[in-house]
This record gives structure tokens, sequence and C-alpha cells, in this order.
């Protein structure tokens, strides 16, 4: 039976990682990166994947924690509480379900580098504006005993900096997946400037040779690897956004405590009080999806799609409300850039888009549900 | 070979179900008066409905999760949910409904002697009795602490004079649980008992009120020297509000439910819709979307709360969202089932059947049982700490 509380593992991982990221990534961490410039803390990951996070999911004999689904989730909420910077979604959760998903030699040695922090990957899947794997038009053309790659990828979250790239094409009669180091000659990267200041890239490929041993998985057959890899994803981004509206509700029922107006605490207006008992509702009722969409992943993979497919729609609306009621609530303060609030709604915009938007989500449920 | 104990459960269950649910309950039960709601005045609808009750009351199904001894099947949560899951598969009619089983039950189960839970309990489980809820007065919604309805101690029993309103089904009801005030020196809430009083008795009389959706399920129900016996009250003497409290946190779970409802075996909105309509707009399509989005969280939600209250951890006032969320979604759930029956949908038991009466009885979701606007300062006072 899927039991919807936490295990008293999961609890104490959740305790051990909001310790852990108070101190080593709070909000005014996130806040030093960006006046930098800097997308990537390869020392913080480095301490993140001693913790066994990177390995979250990778199995033990490749050394990793494989805690779980819904640990994962556990890690990418209260990540979210905080906006931690990380490869986590990316590398622990996307790329190692995928390459968990292929029984071979060099699968295990790839997941062993995720695991140790050694390596990171990001997943370069949208062309196009809008999520959209089955309409990739990148081509990996045979060539001999390889191919080559040429196209462009965009919204390639971490893959500015990532060591490896999964890379979705179109081969002769299907879809394949590649699994190539950044640097290979012919790919070129360019940082885009986004809003929520992470890392993401605008990529082109020319000519990439690819050989058959950089294929995950079989020729044609993307989808059995990167579908659940794609789930767990979801259900991860789903995870860190519900954490996210919690982090940014906090604030705002902190303030509604103590900012005073006309001589009381604002937060004794019935009128902001409700919004306020309201939005906690919503949050609350997102968290039930995101523990069933963990659960589900963990116990009863095979149909997961509605329970990922639930809790992504309802965490990107749940941190939209979160956010544009956080920012009002604050009142101007809200509006500067000299407080957090502005930070939790861009990456909330940011998360919204990443694997799928709220429509494409509900259309899958809709599906699902046979309407 | 090991067998799973409850999937051993599910086995024999479904054995059962499918050797003693007749035929005719096998259609989810949408029509008025699909469900039993027993007690003197039920008349059955068919004798399968009779059969189904008689069948469900001897194995304790009608309240599967009471104790054997006061006229349930004992189920685990576990059990619970693969109970909820055959009856679904099967799309079976609940045998029988009540605000005994919904409210107080629970609370006589919770507050109760020993005693009055073997009198009160079994008539329930068993549909022989039905009880209604004497809770609100002409000046006590809301502000339901500020009842007036009082009780006289008169040693052995107490004189009860007051008037109740909005009492749902008092006309067909057997007996009332009612709020009354016994220390009207007390502050609001200390004052009050919790009382079970017969119906039937003299000095106890209902007069029926028409709702919008035209049907007059509500009444107002007036005490006049009414007698209650002394053993009739549950819990302490004017510490009644604990159980009031009690009983209003099973109601709102009940009555959100209407919302959640959907996430078990349960058919989409959308699903429902396209049986009517060929194609939807996609205005409408993207409501359904929505709205089946929020059904499923809100349900499991619902599962979630349960597994908690397992786990030793209740929901306590958390439970307020639930009401609240529930029910304003199935007012929505209603006005897109409305707009997707259009004109077919205007007319009193018209080609669409009631469909316009139970849009129209939603409304009232969010007022009984606590008002959407109190739930909400429920939740931001106890649940965010926000100043009053
Ligand atoms: C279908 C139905 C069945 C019912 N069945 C029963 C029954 O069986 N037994 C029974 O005892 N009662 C029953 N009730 C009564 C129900 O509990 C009350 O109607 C409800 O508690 C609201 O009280 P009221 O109608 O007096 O509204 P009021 O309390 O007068 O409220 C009017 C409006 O003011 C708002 N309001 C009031 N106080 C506040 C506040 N502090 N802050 C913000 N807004 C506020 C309310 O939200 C509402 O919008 C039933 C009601 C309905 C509609």
């Amino acid at each position: 039976m899927n039991k919807l509380v936490l295990t008293e593992e999961e609890t104490m991982l959740a305790d051990m990682a909001r310790g852990f990221l108070d101190g080593a990534a709070p909000v005014s961490k996130f806040r030093e990166m960006r006046d930098a410039g800097q997308t990537f803390d390869r020392a913080l990951w480095k301490e993140m994947a001693d913790m066994g996070w990177a390995g979250v999911l990778v199995p033990e004999d490749a050394g990793g924690s494989d805690m779980g689904f819904a640990a994962a989730n556990v890690i990418a909420q209260e990540m979210g509480k905080t906006l931690a910077v990380s490869p986590f979604l990316s590398s622990a959760v996307i790329a190692a379900t995928a390459l968990r998903q292929v029984s071979d030699a060099r699968a295990s040695d790839a997941l062993a580098k995720i695991a140790s922090g050694e390596a990171t990957y990001a997943l370069a899947v949208d062309e196009g504006i809008k999520f959209d794997p089955e309409g990739t038009a990148m081509e990996a053309k045979a060539d001999g005993n390889g191919f080559r790659l040429n196209g462009k990828k965009q919204f390639v979250v971490d893959g500015a900096l990532a060591d490896r790239l999964l890379v979705l094409a179109r081969t002769e009669s299907g879809l394949t997946l590649f699994d190539i180091p950044a640097d290979r000659a012919g790919i070129q990267r360019d940082a885009s400037n986004m809003i929520d200041a992470r890392d993401a890239a605008r990529i082109t490929f020319d000519d990439v040779e690819a050989t058959g041993d950089d294929v995950l998985g079989s020729v044609d057959r993307a989808m059995d690897v990167l579908k659940p890899a794609l789930q767990a994803g979801q259900a991860a981004l789903a995870a860190e956004m519900s954490g996210l509206s919690a982090g940014a509700f906090a604030m705002t029922v902190d303030y509604l405590k103590e900012r005073k107006q006309f001589g009381v605490e604002i937060g004794r207006f019935q009128a902001l009080q409700h919004r306020a008992a309201h939005l906690w509702c919503e949050i609350e009722v997102t968290a039930s999806a995101i523990l069933n969409a963990g659960r589900m992943l963990d116990n009863d993979p095979e149909n997961a799609e509605l329970a990922v497919s639930l809790a992504k729609a309802r965490a990107t609306d749940t941190a939209k409300l979160s956010v544009i009621e956080g920012v009002q609530m604050h009142g101007g303060i809200g509006m500067t850039d000299a407080f957090d609030m502005g930070f939790y709604m861009k990456r909330a915009r940011v998360g919204a888009e990443w694997l799928g938007d709220y429509s494409y989500h509900a259309e899958k449920i809709a599906a699902a549900r046979g309407f | 070979m090991t067998v799973n104990p409850t999937e051993e459960f599910r086995a024999q269950l479904r054995d059962w179900l499918q050797e003693n649910c007749p035929q005719e309950m096998r259609d989810g039960g949408l029509a008025e008066n699909a469900i039993c709601w027993g007690g003197k005045n039920w008349v059955f609808t068919s004798d399968a409905q009779k059969q189904w009750l008689e069948r469900c009351a001897a194995k304790g199904y009608t309240v599967p999760t009471w104790p054997v001894e006061y006229g349930g099947a004992g189920l685990t949560r576990d059990q619970e949910k693969i109970f909820h899951e055959e009856m679904g598969a099967i799309n079976a009619r609940s045998p029988l409904q009540s605000f005994g089983i919904w409210m107080l039950g629970p609370a006589l189960l919770h507050f109760g002697s020993h005693e009055q839970k073997l009198h009160y309990l079994p008539p329930i489980a068993r549909g022989e009795v039905r009880w209604c809820q004497g809770y609100s007065e002409p000046g006590a919604g809301s502000d339901l602490a500020n009842v007036q309805t009082k009780g006289e101690d008169k040693g052995d029993h107490w004189l009860v004079n007051g008037q109740k309103i909005w009492t749902s089904y008092a006309d067909q009801a057997d007996w009332i649980f009612a709020l009354v005030r016994t220390d009207k020196d007390a502050p609001k809430h200390k004052g009050i008992s919790f009382l079970l009083c017969d119906m039937e008795q003299a000095g106890v009389e209902t007069r029926p009120i028409k709702m919008i959706s035209g049907i007059s399920p509500f009444c107002e129900t007036f005490f006049t020297d009414a007698v209650i016996p002394k053993e009739q009250i549950v819990g302490t003497e004017n510490r009644g509000w604990d159980v009031a409290k009690y009983l209003l946190t099973h109601e709102r779970e009940m009555i959100s439910g209407g919302g959640a409802g959907l996430s078990g075996g349960g058919r989409a909105l959308g699903a429902v819709i396209s049986d009517t309509m060929e194609e939807m707009d996609a205005t409408l399509r993207a409501d359904a979307m929505r709205c089946e989005i929020d059904a499923l969280s809100i349900g499991l939600t619902l599962e979630r709360y349960k597994d908690q209250a397992e786990a030793g951890q209740g929901a306590g006032d958390a439970s307020a969202m639930l009401k609240y969320m529930g029910t304003e979604l199935n007012k929505q759930r209603h006005e897109l089932m409305m707009s997707a029956g259009g004109s077919d949908a205007l007319e009193w038991d018209g080609p669409l059947g009631n469909r316009a009466g139970d849009w129209l009885r939603t409304k009232a979701n969010s007022i009984e049982g606590g008002t959407s606007e109190v739930m909400l300062s429920i939740v931001s006072r106890r649940v965010l700490g926000l100043p009053a």
C-alpha cells in the first residue's frame, strides 16, 4: 500500500537536508552567486555528493545510496525552500534514472561518476519554446558505424557547465538518446542569461560524431530510457517547486505577523488572512500530489504517469500563486531586488516551463482519465 | 506460499460482493433516493435496495471501520481502502448513508459510554434509526456557540425549550442530537451540553423549509418543555462544545468528500461530460482538466490525512482545509456540468434528470457545516497563527 505519510527515514532525511541547506545554501548564498554571475558551485555539489544526494537514485553496487524517488523528492523539496543551486535534478535524478535503465558496464561506470559528484549531466531535449520530446527534429544521421549529429537545442538546464550531455535526436525510424561528453568537437554551448540566474544553455551541434557506444539504450528506442527519466525529473521538479512555494509562503506569513499598518499587524486584516489561508490550503493539497508521485515511481512505475503529471501541474500552479501573493502581500518591498521574494518568483516561472508546463501535463491527465 | 493478508481480504471481499450485491445496486446510485437513508420513515425504492442493506448490515459493511460489537466490520485502514476500491470496481451503491454514520457515530465512538455505544450505534449501522442535527439557531449560525435553546436541570432530566433551524431531514428523522445551553451564566463555550433526543416525544415539533433546489429537506425544530433524561447526554455536562467540535470535523470531512469523491474509482468530470457531448469546446475542456487535477489532488489529501491519523498524527484544525477545498471544487464541478448540459440542464426533471437541482444544492456545500469564510478563519488563526 502506498502510505501517504513520510517514513521515519524520509523524515530524518528531510531534517538533515534542511539543516545542511540552511547552513550551506541559504537564500543569501544564492544571492551571492547571482551577484557574482556564478551558476554552479562545484564544492557545494561535492558536499552534497558526500552526503549521498548525488547518488540518491544510483544503485548501491555503483556506489550510490539508492534511496528511491520519494527520497529524491524530499531532497528536491528542501532545496526549493532555500533556492539552493545544484545540478541535482539534471544529474542525480534525470541522468541517473536514464542510466539505470541500461545494465552494462559503461552505464554502471557513468552512474558511479554521478554518485561521486565527479560527472554532472544536462538533458538536451527542447528545440522550440515548449517542451515536446516527441517533436524532436535534431538529426542523428547514420554514418558508417556511427552517427553525425546536427541541430540546435535550447533551454538545456545546467547545460553550459555540465560535463556530459544526454541528447535526444531523430534516427532513421525513431528517436535515439546519446550520452556524450560536452566538449566533443562540433558542440558549441552558449550560456543563456536566465531570469532565475541558473545555468542553462543554447547548444549547437555541428556534425558531431557519435559512436554506437554513445547510444544510451537502443537505437530508435530513446523513450524506453528517457520516459522514466523524464518522469523522475518532473516529479522532483514538482517537489522543488512545492518547496519553493513553502519557502515563499513562510516569508509571507512572517511578514503578515510583523508588518504594521493602521496601528496593527497587517495579519489582522481578514482580507489578507483568508488569502493566506487559501494559499496554505493549495500548498497542502499539492504536497499530497508530490508524495503520491514519489510513492508511485517507487512502487508502481509502470502506472506512474498520471501521478507525475498531477504533481507537476499542481506544483506549477501552486508555486505561481505562492509568489504572486508573496509579492502582493509584501507591498512595495516585494518588488525590490534587495528582497528575496523576486528570486522565488523568477525560479517559479522557470520551473513552470521546464519539463512540461501546466497545459502539457493537464493534457496527459485528461488522456489518462479518459477525456 | 505466503498470502498477503490484505490481498486475501480483497479476494474474499470480491467473492462476497459478486454473490451478494444485487445487479440493480451496481449503477453507482445517482438518482435521488438511490441510497437508503434508513429510519422508521424510509420507504425502500426496491426490494434490491432493502436486500442490499440487510446483507451489508449483517456483515458490518454499512459502517466498515466501526468495531464489530457496535455493528461494524472492524476493518483496518488498509482493508477499508480495499473495501472502497472493490465497491468502486463494480460501481456498487453505498448500502446506507446517514448523519448517524457520518456525524453522530464517530462522536459517540469517541465520547460515549460503553452503554451508550451499545444502545445507539447498532441501530444506526442497521439503518433502523435516522438522526438529524440540531445545532443551528436563528441567532447562531457561524457563531455556533451562541446557541440559546435552554435546558433546565430537573434532577433526573432536562426540560428543554427553544428553536433550532436548518435541521436537515428533521421531518424524516427519528432522533435528534442537539446543542443545548445548560448553564446560562458560564462563558458561551462552557455552558453547552450535547443531548440526544427522541423526536416522537411530546414537545418536539418540526416544520419544513423549502430550498432553492425545489426540495425541502430543511426544517425548523421547536422544543417546548421537551423532557430529555439525564442518561441521554454525551460527554460531560456543560462540556458539550468539545463533542460538538469533534463531530463538526467529521461533518466537514463528509461534506468535503463531495468534491474529493472523484479520486477513487470515480470517473473524471471530463469523461462524464463526454458521455453527452460529442465535442467539448476548448474552454470547457480546459476547465474540466483543471477540475480533474484539483479533484485528484484533494482526494489524495483526504487519503494522506487518513494515513496520518492512522500513524498517530491527527489532522486537527487542518481538516478545515478539506472542507473548504472540497466544497469549492464541488461547486465548480456542478457549474461545469450545467455548462455541459446547456439548455437541457435548465429544466426540472428534463432530459438530464435532476442536474439543475443538484447544481443548486451544491451551493449549500460551502455554507453547511461551517462556511468557507469560517474555514479560512480557522486555518488562518489556528494553523497559521495569524492574530485574531
Ligand atoms: C444545506 C444545509 C444544510 C444544513 N443542515 C444543518 C443541520 O442539519 N443542522 C444544523 O444545525 N444546521 C444545518 N445547517 C446550518 C448551517 O450550519 C449554517 O447555515 C451555517 O453554519 C451558516 O450559518 P448562517 O446560515 O446563520 O450564516 P451566517 O453565520 O449569518 O453567515 C452569513 C455570511 O457571513 C459570513 N460570516 C459570518 N461570520 C463571519 C466571520 N466571522 N468572518 C467572515 N465571514 C463571516 C458567512 O461566511 C456567510 O457568508 C445547514 C445549512 C445548509 C445550507
